[in-house]
């Protein structure tokens, strides 16, 4: 059986043709459309290392059925930054050494936007550090990554208040 | 502007600013955007994917697969099997040097483990692959499996570590903790803990002939090769592997473990590309742990609270097959001073896979125990935690006697009281609440880690354009060896870091040896700083014999090395630019190499560790025993720091470890299958984000003309060393329960 | 994972047609699911994937101020949905104390009712465990079962349910809708899911088919909103299963109670609602004394299982904090840390 989907992926229209149902996101980016930025830590929804964004939200991708997400809009680490110009968050990243091994960092920064999207957490570092806690970092760049998600979600809210005066 | 000295004869100077600085990770752009690509990221054309079905029993055999359920099973390829595999040229069991421990290549039927690998699919996908694994449903013809500290009798280990004497004797223990006004006698349990690095192990292996083209995270590429190279019976130049980015190691990926042999090896047998990657669970077997230990502390002290004797005895486990104990004891070595002491160890043979170094294998688990000893002695003293650490201050190595080569430690002791604010800390536990009504309690512990060196080899190159290469495989796992050894590579050279190309990562540079024992960017970083002197010189040796050169006459009064030009040393306006020297040479470039070694005379003369003190608050719920680790400051005397920004993150690290050995890791093993229970990231915990919500660590300065050229001790492992007891002590401080079975559980703490 | 039939109805009956199919499975978001196909532990030859259902999604206040809540619509959204938490806020912690940002994301309503336990043996498909194949006995009961069950557990099981969200769901008489192929019938939430008895792998009451549509929330249940907490003592600060939890309100008059409601998480195969020891709260006024009475009778009938038996004094000592926490009012904003004991509130300890 195969199945036909429809994927905008980083912003490019992408129709994919599945050969197998049991196919994730995951593996279909990493796997079949040679997007391997997103990481795979555990593979069960238990290290966020898979975090990308689905229709703007952060989810695990480990855990979504491709074949479920047919019309999907689908952000990932490789979608974030224009060009050369980094994303808040990304520049925020390196600023603050919230990484070491670098490879839980793709899904850190994808769920530190998802957060800042979310507009839950606010400039508050412990509703930061409780955001971002479905992120294993076993490096332990805790510290610094509480500290470059502060700084982007102030330099992101910035322009919005801006806006908004 | 700090000045390098030479290690060697020649005498040139270099002169850099490049170490000491805080840069920001050179490589952090790739992995901020998604391109830096590790081993499991690689696709080559016509790639097939493998998976290890892995034993469910853990002592026994194999007695039957449904291979023909596997290959039946759309996409699959093949099933590798102990009957039907490529030939090996070395028998996967054999052990001829010390770091080379026994793999499971499925050289036979039997299990010694859960876990272990028997038998690999190979699929068109990897959902084939996987599925295909899970229809071998193998059948096993089983034994009652060991398992624990109390699986089998027990035995005094040929050595511990990597050969360290398994007992030590320093005076008499017995008689002098016979003759103590004050005895603490305790005993500590520590759990099997699991690397997990983020990374799974992943391999992708291609063969062209007798040629093997490797993606794979090493912590020791030339080890690696050389393994490979005798498995397989082919040429270690014939062999490249490509790790430039480790997604973690702890210890390991020190060594190649069997599935990344078994991907290999499957690549061999389909004849195309292979990519195999560990599911998280396949990682709770094969590549090592920190075993459990259980130890026996016995401490003496004089009426004033000197210690008279410390007695550690660590009891662990290795595998049924293989040797790795454990160091636990030795961690009493160094630290307190004391007229008498002794370690010595036990383990047993239980059916898991061999454990393995886990950063600070030994010293975090013995780090523990006797910071929470010390403790114990502290208060049975009557005296505070850290008075009684100085008042016990090990002024030479207590069992050589000998000096040590530099040791800040009380400058750590006073920095890290200072920021914590230990002062008028109550002495007595449960005094403390915080507004909300939590128990608060304050602990320190001492952090020590050797300094320790291994060899490695750097090439070093100017280039006629006056900029320069450096190269050597080094292993960037994190710590980061892309910046901070591409700092100490320019300052070797003279020049900018931005003027240096450093290379790094892969099998066919210069052996930088393993990354380990946190000496590695004392170590390669020396072979650096030696191959830059080297390059210097040849590069000197041109100007200085050339009339034709303003530095012609100077080699006796030597050069100096700075911003790219050779400066005269007694005359230093006199000068000339590296790219000027070789173009009137008429030289494209002028290479070089160095080593990076111990200088064995400074090691017999002088002891080499780094020290430090970790002070803890933590927050314990009265009634609920939840338990969080609020506030973590550490001071740190390393030696030189070449990245502050860097080694402060290392530290952090460490810390985050040592609480997670305190509150939050441990395998739950089933007693009677011997399989573990939560071989996952949900039940295994390791902290999160919201664990640990306030750090800091002091870089306290040290100067250690003696550890090497560079004066670097490393801070890759320290930081868990002292962090786990200090945890543990606050725990105490806030609850006045002494836990002594880690990590600490709730029932442990709720008197229920 | 083994290979499935993937099938995406276009209605509710097509779907329930699709799922009564012996092995086939309902495939929502996947969260639990999906780890479970990956385990082994599920082997669906089918997958019914409901997530293209319409009028799944909403949130609706139903006439007489009941809100119905779509089994679709996700856990995040729900607890941010300021309506209902505004009207049951012990919920909206409980679903933010669950899982991770990510994970609630996209797990559905509907998936967080019928997730399985995390019971080691349940997943450890080489052992031995009736819940997942009945009949081939329980290596839980001798084995490493600190974290297991003390209330309502059989010698065939001890798990746990792990769910957050039920807990105060089945504090507040939540109901859920089911359609299925006898038509449409509306079940208590405490009446879903099952105790193991004999029949563990019985774990609720669905039958073949049944598809779950929406949640129903009384506006009576609102009552309790100014005094009401969700509290969850874990083994980490977040991103942990429960050890013990418990949800609590209060309809508080003057100082006197009217009417109380209280269950528990992490003790049984269920979410335990402790009934008994709400009437010992009716026309009280609440002190320390009478909570400590009220933790007494909820965990009257508990024994320890296994190596658990410091959950039960650990589970009373949960019901009396999350009484004083729910008496002393819900906090005007969800703590930082949602349903743990250091919620960053001030206060939040009131014995201090």
């Amino acid at each position: 059986m195969s199945f036909s989907i429809s994927l905008a992926v980083n912003g490019v229209a992408r129709n994919v043709e599945l050969d197998d149902p049991r196919v994730t996101l995951l593996d279909l980016l990493r796997e079949r459309l040679d997007l391997p930025g997103t990481k795979k830590g555990c593979d069960r929804g238990q290290c966020g290392a898979c975090t990308i964004l689905v229709d703007g939200r952060r989810i695990n991708a480990c855990l979504a059925l491709a074949v479920s997400h047919d019309g999907a809009a689908i952000t990932t680490i490789e979608g974030l930054a224009h060009g050369d110009e980094l994303h808040p968050v990304q520049a925020a990243f390196i600023a603050h050494d919230g990484f070491q091994c670098g490879f839980c960092t793709p899904g850190q920064i994808m769920s530190a936007v998802g957060l800042i999207g979310e507009g839950q957490a606010g400039d508050d570092p412990e509703r930061i550090r409780e955001g971002m806690s479905g992120n294993l970092c076993r490096c332990a760049a805790y510290a610094g990554i509480t500290e470059a998600v502060l700084e982007a979600q102030r330099r992101l809210a910035a322009p919005e208040r801006e806006k908004a005066a | 502007m700090p000045e390098i000295s030479l290690s060697q004869a020649p005498a040139h100077q270099r002169h850099g600013s490049n170490s000491g600085q805080p840069l920001t990770r050179r490589d952090g752009v790739l992995k901020v955007t998604g391109a830096a690509r590790y081993a499991a990221d690689n696709h080559p054309p016509g790639l097939l994917y493998a998976v290890l079905a892995t034993a469910a029993i853990s002592r026994g055999r194999v007695a039957a697969l449904e291979i023909a359920a596997a290959k039946a099973h759309p996409g699959v390829v093949d099933v590798m099997t102990p009957a039907h595999k490529p030939p090996l040229a070395e028998d996967p069991d054999a052990k001829t040097n010390p770091f080379m421990f026994r793999l499971e290549l499925l050289q036979n039927d039997q299990v010694r483990y859960a876990g272990q690998a028997i038998a690999v699919v190979i699929a068109e996908s990897l959902e084939a692959a996987t599925e295909g694994a899970a229809l071998l449903a193998p059948r096993y013809e089983a034994l009652p499996a060991r398992v624990g500290l109390d699986g089998d009798t027990s035995f005094l280990p040929p050595a511990v570590g990597i050969g360290n004497p398994a007992a030590v004797t320093h005076g008499d223990v017995e008689a002098a903790l016979d003759a103590a006004p004050l005895t603490v006698e305790a005993t500590y349990e520590t759990p099997a803990q699991y690397h997990n690095a983020m990374e799974p192990h992943a391999v992708v292996a291609a063969w062209d002939g007798d040629r093997l083209s490797v993606d794979t995270p090493s912590q020791g590429l030339i080890m690696a090769q050389g393994r490979i190279a005798g498995l397989f019976g082919i040429a270690p130049d014939h062999i490249h592997i490509r790790s430039p980015f480790l997604g973690g190691g702890f210890g390991s990926k020190g060594m190649i473990s069997g599935p990344q042999l078994l991907g290999i090896m499957a690549a061999k047998l389909v004849g195309r590309p292979v990519k195999l990657v560990l599911r998280r669970e396949q990682m709770y077997g094969p590549v090592g742990h920190r075993a459990p230990t259980r130890q026996r502390l016995r401490l003496g002290a004089d009426g004033e609270g000197r210690l008279t004797a410390i007695a550690h005895h660590a009891k662990t486990v290795t595998s049924s097959f293989d040797d790795f104990y454990e160091p636990a004891a030795d961690a009493s070595h160094t630290l307190y001073a004391a007229p008498a002491i002794a370690t010595s160890h036990e383990a047993v043979r239980i059916d898991i896979g061999t454990p393995l170094f886990m950063r600070a294998p030994g010293e975090a688990t013995g780090s523990i125990a006797l910071e929470s000893a010390i403790d114990e002695a502290a208060h049975a003293c009557g005296m505070d935690p850290l008075a009684f650490r100085l008042l016990n201050y090990a002024e030479v190595e207590p069992i050589t006697g000998k000096p040590f080569s530099s040791k800040a430690l009380r400058e750590c002791y006073a920095q890290g009281a200072e920021r914590f604010g230990w002062a008028g800390r109550p002495r007595e536990p449960r005094q403390m609440r915080d507004e909300d009504g939590f128990l608060v309690g304050w602990g320190v512990g001492t952090a020590t880690f050797p300094a320790l060196m291994f060899a490695a080899e750097a090439r070093a190159v100017i280039r006629a354009d006056g900029t320069g290469v450096m190269e050597t495989g080094a292993h960037d796992m994190g710590q980061g060896a892309w910046t901070a050894l591409a700092q100490i590579a320019a300052d070797g050279l003279g020049l900018g870091i931005d003027e240096v190309e450093f290379r790094a990562g892969t099998s066919d540079l210069p052996d930088a040896g393993i990354a380990g024992g946190s000496a590695h960017t004392a170590t390669a970083g020396t072979a650096l700083h030696n191959a830059g002197a080297a390059v210097i010189a040849k590069l000197a040796d041109l100007a200085t014999g050339d009339e034709r050169s303003p530095l012609f006459g100077a080699g006796n009064a030597g050069v100096v090395a700075r911003g790219g030009r050779l400066h005269r040393r007694d005359d230093q306006s006199r000068s000339e630019g590296y790219g000027e020297i070789l173009a009137r040479a008429g030289l494209a470039e002028v290479e070089a190499r160095g080593q990076g070694t111990a200088d064995p005379a400074a090691q017999s003369t002088y002891a080499m560790h780094a020290h430090g003190a970790v002070f803890a608050e933590v927050k314990v719920d009265p009634d609920l025993g939840q338990v969080r680790a609020t506030r973590l400051v550490g001071a740190f005397a390393a030696g030189r720091i070449i990245n502050p920004k860097l080694a402060r993150s290392q530290l952090y690290g460490g810390m985050i470890w040592g609480v997670s050995f305190a509150l939050h890791e441990e395998a739950v093993t089933d007693r009677r299958s011997g399989r573990i229970l939560n071989a996952d990231l949900a039940e295994y915990h390791v902290p999160v984000n919201a664990d640990v919500p306030s750090l800091e660590a002091v870089l306290v300065d040290e100067h250690d003309p003696h550890v090497n050229a560079l004066g670097i001790k490393g801070v890759g492992e320290i930081g868990i060393t002292g962090s786990a007891g200090a945890v543990a002590n606050a725990v105490w401080h806030a609850t006045g329960v002494r836990v002594r079975r880690f990590p600490i559980r709730i029932e442990a703490l709720i008197g229920a | 994972m083994k290979n499935f039939e993937y099938v995406r109805p276009a209605t509710i009956p097509e779907a329930i047609a699709a799922a009564a199919q012996p092995g086939a499975a309902y495939l929502a978001a996947g969260t639990n699911l999906l780890d479970l196909m990956k385990g082994g532990v599920a082997r669906p030859e089918r997958l019914v994937d409901v997530t293209h259902l319409p009028e799944l999604d909403r949130i609706e206040r139903l006439p007489g101020g009941a809100l119905r809540i779509g089994a679709l619509v996700r856990n995040a959204d729900l607890a941010h949905d300021r309506a209902f938490a505004a009207a049951y806020p012990a919920v909206a912690e409980a679903l933010l104390s669950g899982a991770s940002a990510q994970l609630r994301n996209a797990a559905t309503v509907a998936g967080n009712l019928l997730q399985k336990t995390r019971c080691g043996y349940f997943y450890d498909i080489a052992s031995a465990c009736n819940r997942r194949e009945p009949g081939a006995g329980c290596d839980a009961r001798e084995g490493e079962n600190r974290q297991h069950a003390v209330l309502g557990w059989s010698e065939a099981c001890i798990a746990t349910h792990p769910s957050d969200f039920c807990v105060p769901l089945v504090a507040l008489d939540a109901v859920v809708e089911i359609e299925g192929r006898a038509g449409r019938r509306e079940v208590p939430v405490e009446a879903l899911h099952r105790l193991p008895g004999d029949a563990p792998a019985h774990e609720n009451t669905l039958e073949p088919g049944d598809l779950i549509v929406a949640l129903r929330l009384p506006a009576e249940a609102a009552r309790f909103a100014a005094h009401a907490r969700y509290l969850k003592v874990r083994e980490r600060t977040s991103y942990a299963f429960a050890v013990v939890s418990a949800a609590a309100a209060i309809d508080i008059a003057g100082n006197t109670v009217r009417a109380a409601r209280l269950a528990l998480g992490g003790v049984a195969a269920k979410p335990w609602r402790a009934r008994q020891a709400e009437a010992l709260l009716v026309g009280v006024t609440p002190d320390a004394a009478t909570f400590r009475a009220v933790a007494e009778a909820a965990l009257a009938e508990a024994r320890p299982s296994g190596d658990n038996a410091f959950k039960i004094e650990l589970a009373r000592r949960l019901v009396v904090r999350a009484l004083t926490l729910a008496a002393a009012g819900t906090p005007a904003r969800l703590p930082a840390l949602p349903a743990s004991p250091f919620a960053s509130q001030p206060g939040a300890l009131p014995h201090a």
